[in-house]
């Protein structure tokens, strides 16, 4: 059985979580026994209990980062760490909302509150797309590497642009600027829309005005090609549209897996560039929460 | 014609540039006007080897434990400084003449003709051959086709030329690279004998297709095409012309430069030319000599890389040794300390030539061996000397070069390890177990072991234990290999008792030595390429397989569905002679391959003499029938197990192989690599094939026989007794192992520079940060030291086990042998 975040060493953390839920309910709940001289609260004794946990917790899962980064280290495998990284900061949710027994207000001690969800949601993301894309781009690249779908392509282009110079003027035109303004790629947020924003530019004819409108899924170029072959006056020129649409055929099949490809990709790294700056304002908003409330004391 | 030498020195490597110089030494003492001795150089200058170096390169002084003795001097240090020393050495007065091939060597002592390339003859009275074995490149064969600025048989800097016609011939992989580098910047022809480019490599296939289908790029090629002649240019600076029969007739092409790339001839003709023998179709063979490097022909001696000496100042050391002998003085070679130092720790004081006579003349199969093999084989090894454990406890360890003391009654390896070593016992006795378990066999002085995992690379099966006051010889892999190649008697006796132990392991037959080899010369020896069937499903079988080396998978069905692999030790086919004789399966070699065929009679011979032995051969076999079945039934795991043999991991030990639905592309396995291995990382995370979520990155898979390690001059290339492969700092950066690495796993790297600490990258963002540097310059001390090779060594000596496993956050990188294959896809 192949190990992942969850299942590691037979859900080791996950029992090991569940042992914590336990015992922070049980804290929790001793509350309200006995007397009680305030409302359940982050000031009683159960309420430090669970605050040293959480922050402790906290410092714990913030550690990953470094653990992640001592390649000598034999503190165990990165995937345990990972994995119990996973499952206690889950825990974390219950027990710091336990700790402040849901008392909310402006302050900053729910600023680090939200934080922490903000934290602790965005890696619930990072843990499903560790788990589910991976899977997904291996069914995209079908054993073919994302450089040979790009030299493939390149190829596709070469050919594209050798029979294009046996087309007319205005096709060739076309069939070039289609080539020279396809887009895949660009900004991080353009690579994770993958939305295409290839243009090309038909050219004007007698009344019209060059024009350059998006070609979107290489649309209005295989249209047009597979406008023209029923009026292809000669042979050869049946013979040049009818490979050219091929070649748009297989261009357009290639461009829309590698935008795919590259969305996944940037999905399974996006989250991280949340999850740990947030991380270390959470850390900030931390410190100012403990300090402040011995402060106040 | 002149007057008759004394000696004829041909090729001024280092070997020959030392011979001559000690000539002229003794010259000079007998107070000679004219030098009795001449050096030929077929090059245009001397050591046309290392002048081929690249530039700046560091020339170690490899071994380290062998002294130079040499006129002509000789220290680790940049290619030039090197060069230079020589061309000092050579102004001060060395009777040497260039451009002077000799093509041909005949008569013998005191009366040698050698005629040159030019139609020239000189006479002398000996001859040393010290040509080396780089050979020389293929001519073109045609009038004018002698390397001038026009026609050029090497191209060291592609941007050395712009802007002109170029031809390059040939259609191996230096020929497209060359052209393919040339056509940056000039109109490029590439002359192909053949209908197409066969003989490249992938990588430069798809390269020069795509070059030529290219219409950007000025790049031409002409299939079917043969040089017919050449029309050298008139003056220099004009054009000349090559002319070509094409299959539409001639054709002529102008050109500024012509660059033949026809592959090199190796000296092995030219030698045989000259009456001397080479006793094995090896490709690295090498003649046979005597204590004085004289071969079979008397007068004619053989130093240097020719002789089989692969380093610098080895060569030299025989440079000197061999005028030295031709003078007739009977000197200790320069090695005979080492020697020495070798038996010093021996129960008997006894002159050092004198304990190596005794000894080859102790093991039968060393006895008719040449002295000089001999000794060389001493040399590379070491003599261990087991002591009662008591006096083991108190036995100083004086080093490697010493002899090594080991405790009696403890193995000297033990089941499992990988070493693949050779023993040879001269005194005492070994007990030796041929499987874990299995019943133990004794070893009389003048008898060998360890010939099982010498010949498969698997590890040892049972051990192999000492008696007291037993002395073995313990000869590297390497050095066995190198003479089984060049000594047939060797060779054969190896292979026998190979065999016989083979036979015994499988079927642990009840009969005498004489019975056992009678039929272990009655079984063949077959070789299969990768690719190979050993027999096809559906035929009808006669014969079983015992694997010797490599790896065999049986499938099964029209789309060939893996249903098993076996190693070296184990039986294929079994089948065919214990139940019904049509295969149920197709064989076939994963890597390169060597099995045992035994026909009925000679198997039940075996198992006859040992009937309770069968019904352990017939569990075995039953239990194999429900593998293969479980297999049988799983197509996707068999074509899973298929991609794998397919990617040559059949003679992996342990390779990498990633889970593709696990890996997020973090690359933390690459940084964790690097990290721990001087930041430069080893494996390439995505590069490489994948095929049903199993990716094979490339990275060492410390193959069962690497073939990294059959041409490291220094040895620098160890397997440890885990299985690691790795290099040590002896290596000399000469990039053989790069080249003979099959899978890419050995690059050439200065080393990165040192890195800041973590926290300081973190919180300051000080360095690079974790991972290899993309780009770095290496500093002046490293480039001075020069490129060394690195590879993976599967984190050895790191308690936890490899870097790339421990860092991968998802458990998608993972390391594994052949046999962990089967769990990995029947997983799923
Ligand atoms: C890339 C590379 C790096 C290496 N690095 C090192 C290193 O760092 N340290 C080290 O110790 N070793 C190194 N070696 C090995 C070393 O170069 C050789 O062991 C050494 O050159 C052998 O010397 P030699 O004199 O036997 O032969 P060579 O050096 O090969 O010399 C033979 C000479 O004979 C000439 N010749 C050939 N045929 C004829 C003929 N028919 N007539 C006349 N002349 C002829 C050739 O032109 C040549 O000059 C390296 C090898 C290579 C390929
Ligand atoms: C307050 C709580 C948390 C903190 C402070 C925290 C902090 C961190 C840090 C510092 C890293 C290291 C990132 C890197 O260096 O690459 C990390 C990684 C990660 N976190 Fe969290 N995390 C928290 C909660 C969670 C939760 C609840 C989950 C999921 C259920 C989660 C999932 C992950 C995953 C999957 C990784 C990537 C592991 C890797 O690539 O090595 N985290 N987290
Ligand atoms: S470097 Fe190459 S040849 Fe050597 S053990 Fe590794 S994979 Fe095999
Ligand atoms: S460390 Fe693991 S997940 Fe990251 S790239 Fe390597 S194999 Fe993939």
């Amino acid at each position: 059985m192949r190990e992942s975040l969850l299942n590691w060493r037979d859900y080791r953390y996950l029992k090991a979580s569940l042992l914590v839920l336990l015992a922070s309910v049980a804290v929790y709940a001793s509350q309200h026994f006995g007397q009680l001289t305030q409302p359940p609260n982050g000031g009683t004794w159960q309420g430090y209990v669970l605050g040293t946990a959480g922050a402790l917790l906290i410092v714990w899962l913030s550690l990953l980062g470094l653990r992640k980064r001592r390649y000598r280290s034999n503190l165990g495998t990165v995937q345990g760490w990972a994995s119990a990284h996973v499952y206690l900061g889950t825990m974390l949710l219950v027990i710091a909302t336990l700790h402040c027994a849901l008392q909310f207000g402006f302050n900053v001690h729910t600023l680090a509150y939200v934080l922490m969800c903000l934290v602790i949601f965005s890696g619930f993301y990072g843990l499903y797309a560790y788990l589910h894309l991976p899977g997904r781009v291996v069914a995209l690249e079908a054993g073919v590497a994302q450089e040979d779908r790009m030299e493939e392509l390149a190829r596709v282009d070469v050919r594209i642009r050798e029979a294009s110079s046996r087309c007319d003027a205005n096709l060739q035109s076309l069939v070039i600027s289609a080539l020279d303004l396809t887009r895949v790629g660009g900004s991080a947020w353009q690579q994770l829309m993958a939305r295409d924003r290839s243009r090309v530019t038909v050219p004007g004819g007698r009344e019209q005005q060059a024009r350059t409108v998006s070609n979107s899924g290489q649309a209005v170029v295989i249209e047009h090609l597979s406008s023209r072959i029923p009026d292809a006056r000669k042979q050869s020129e049946a013979e040049v549209l009818n490979e050219l649409l091929a070649l748009f055929g297989r261009r357009q099949v290639l461009l829309q897996q590698l935008r795919r490809e590259v969305q996944l990709r940037g999905l399974l790294k996006i989250w991280l560039y949340f999850h740990i700056p947030l991380t270390m304002a959470l850390l900030v908003a931390l410190l100012v929460h403990i300090l402040s409330v011995f402060i106040y004391w | 014609m002149g007057e008759r030498l004394h000696i004829a020195i041909v090729g001024a490597g280092p070997a020959g540039l030392s011979a001559a110089g000690r000539a002229a030494h003794h010259d000079r003492e007998q107070g000679r006007s004219t030098p009795s001795y001449v050096l030929l150089e077929g090059f245009s200058t001397f050591a046309k080897t290392i002048q081929k170096y690249q530039k700046g390169k560091h020339v170690m002084d490899e071994p380290g434990f062998l002294d130079l003795r040499s006129p002509v001097p000789f220290v680790a240090g940049k290619r030039e400084e090197i060069l230079g020393a020589w061309d000092e050495s050579i102004r001060a007065g060395l009777n040497i003449r260039y451009n002077a091939e000799v093509v041909a060597i005949a008569g013998t002592r005191g009366d040698f003709t050698l005629t040159l390339q030019d139609g020239d003859t000189l006479q002398a009275e000996n001859v040393v051959l010290s040509i080396g074995t780089q050979g020389n490149p293929r001519a073109l064969g045609v009038k004018g086709d002698a390397e001038s600025d026009f026609v050029r048989y090497t191209l060291d800097d592609p941007a050395e030329f712009q802007q002109e016609t170029i031809v390059v011939v040939g259609a191996g992989d230096a020929a497209i690279e060359n052209a393919i580098a040339l056509s940056d910047y000039n109109t490029v022809y590439i002359i192909n004998r053949r209908g197409e480019f066969s003989r490249a490599k992938d990588g430069n296939l798809n390269a020069v297709l795509a070059a030529i289908n290219d219409k950007e790029r000025p790049f031409h090629c002409r299939y079917e095409a043969n040089v017919a002649g050449l029309e050298l240019p008139a003056a220099a600076g004009e054009m000349g012309a090559i002319v070509l029969n094409t299959p539409s007739g001639e054709e002529r092409i102008a050109c500024h430069r012509i660059i033949a790339r026809l592959g090199t001839v190796p000296p092995r003709k030219f030698v045989e030319s000259c009456g001397i023998e080479i006793n094995s179709p090896a490709a690295d063979a090498v003649p046979d000599v005597d204590r004085h490097y004289q071969s079979n022909v008397p007068g004619l001696y053989i130093i240097g890389a020719l002789g089989g000496y692969p380093l610098i100042k080895q060569a030299m050391n025989q440079g000197y040794d061999v005028v030295e002998f031709i003078h007739g003085k009977d000197i200790k070679p320069a090695d005979y300390p080492l020697l020495q130092e070798q038996f010093s720790g021996l129960p008997y004081v006894m002159d050092a030539e004198a304990v190596l006579d005794l000894y080859q003349s102790r093991i039968p199969m060393f006895r008719r061996m040449n002295p000089l093999a001999f000794r060389e084989l001493i040399i590379e090894s070491r003599i261990l000397v087991s002591l009662p454990p008591a006096e083991y406890a108190q036995a100083p360890q004086k080093g490697e070069r010493s002899t090594v003391f080991i405790p009696a009654g403890e193995p000297v390896y033990r089941h499992g390890e990988f070493s693949t070593s050779f023993y040879t016992l001269v005194e005492g006795t070994v007990e030796l177990q041929l499987e874990p378990g299995g019943p133990w066999h004794s070893i009389k002085p003048g008898q060998f072991f360890g010939e099982m995992s010498l010949i498969s690379g698997r590890p040892r099966q049972g051990d192999a234990v000492v008696s007291e006051d037993a002395i073995l010889i313990e000869t590297p892999r390497r050095i066995m290999v190198k003479l089984m190649n060049s000594n047939e008697e060797v060779r054969r006796g190896i292979d026998l008792i190979f065999i016989v132990r083979a036979l015994q392991a499988a079927f642990r037959p009840q009969l005498g030595l004489q019975e056992l080899s009678a039929i272990a010369s009655r079984v063949d020896t077959c070789r299969f390429n990768a690719g190979e069937a050993l027999f096809t499903e559906g035929e009808e079988g006669d014969c079983l397989h015992l694997i010797r080396s490599g790896t065999v998978v049986l499938s099964r069905g029209s789309d060939r569905l893996v249903v098993a692999q076996h190693h070296s030790g184990d039986l294929v086919g079994q089948m065919a002679l214990m139940g019904s004789p049509r295969r149920r399966d197709t064989a076939t070699a994963a890597v390169r391959t060597e099995t045992l065929k035994l026909y009925r009679d000679e198997f039940l011979a075996l198992v006859g003499s040992q009937p309770e032995h069968v019904a352990t051969l017939q569990n075995r076999l039953s239990r194999l029938l429900q593998q293969t079945n479980a297999m049988a039934s799983q197509p996707e795991a068999g074509r899973a197990i298929a991609f794998l043999m397919d990617q040559g991991l059949g003679e992996a030990t342990n390779a990498l192989v990633i889970d593709e639905t696990l890996c997020v592309g973090c690359d933390n396995c690459e940084r964790a690599c690097a990290e721990t291995h001087g930041g430069i990382s080893r494996l390439n995370r995505a590069a490489g094939p994948s095929f049903a979520h199993l990716h094979v990155p490339i990275s060492c898979r410390h193959c069962e026989l690497p073939h990294c390690m059959k041409d490291c001059p220094p040895d620098a290339i160890r397997r440890s007794a885990d299985g690691e492969v790795f290099i040590t700092d002896s290596c000399i950066g000469c990039g053989n192992c790069e080249t003979n690495c099959p899978y890419n796993a050995i690059k050439l790297s200065y080393p990165a520079p040192p890195k800041p600490g973590l926290l300081s990258w973190i919180l300051f963002g000080r360095g690079s940060g974790p991972g290899q540097p993309e780009t770095f310059e290496p500093s002046a001390k490293d480039k001075e030291r020069g490129k060394k090779a690195v590879k993976c060594d599967a984190c050895m000596g790191q308690a936890g086990g490899p870097a790339c496993v421990r860092a991968c956050p998802t458990g998608a990188a993972r390391r594994l042998s052949p046999d962990e294959f089967v769990q990995l896809v029947e997983a799923r």
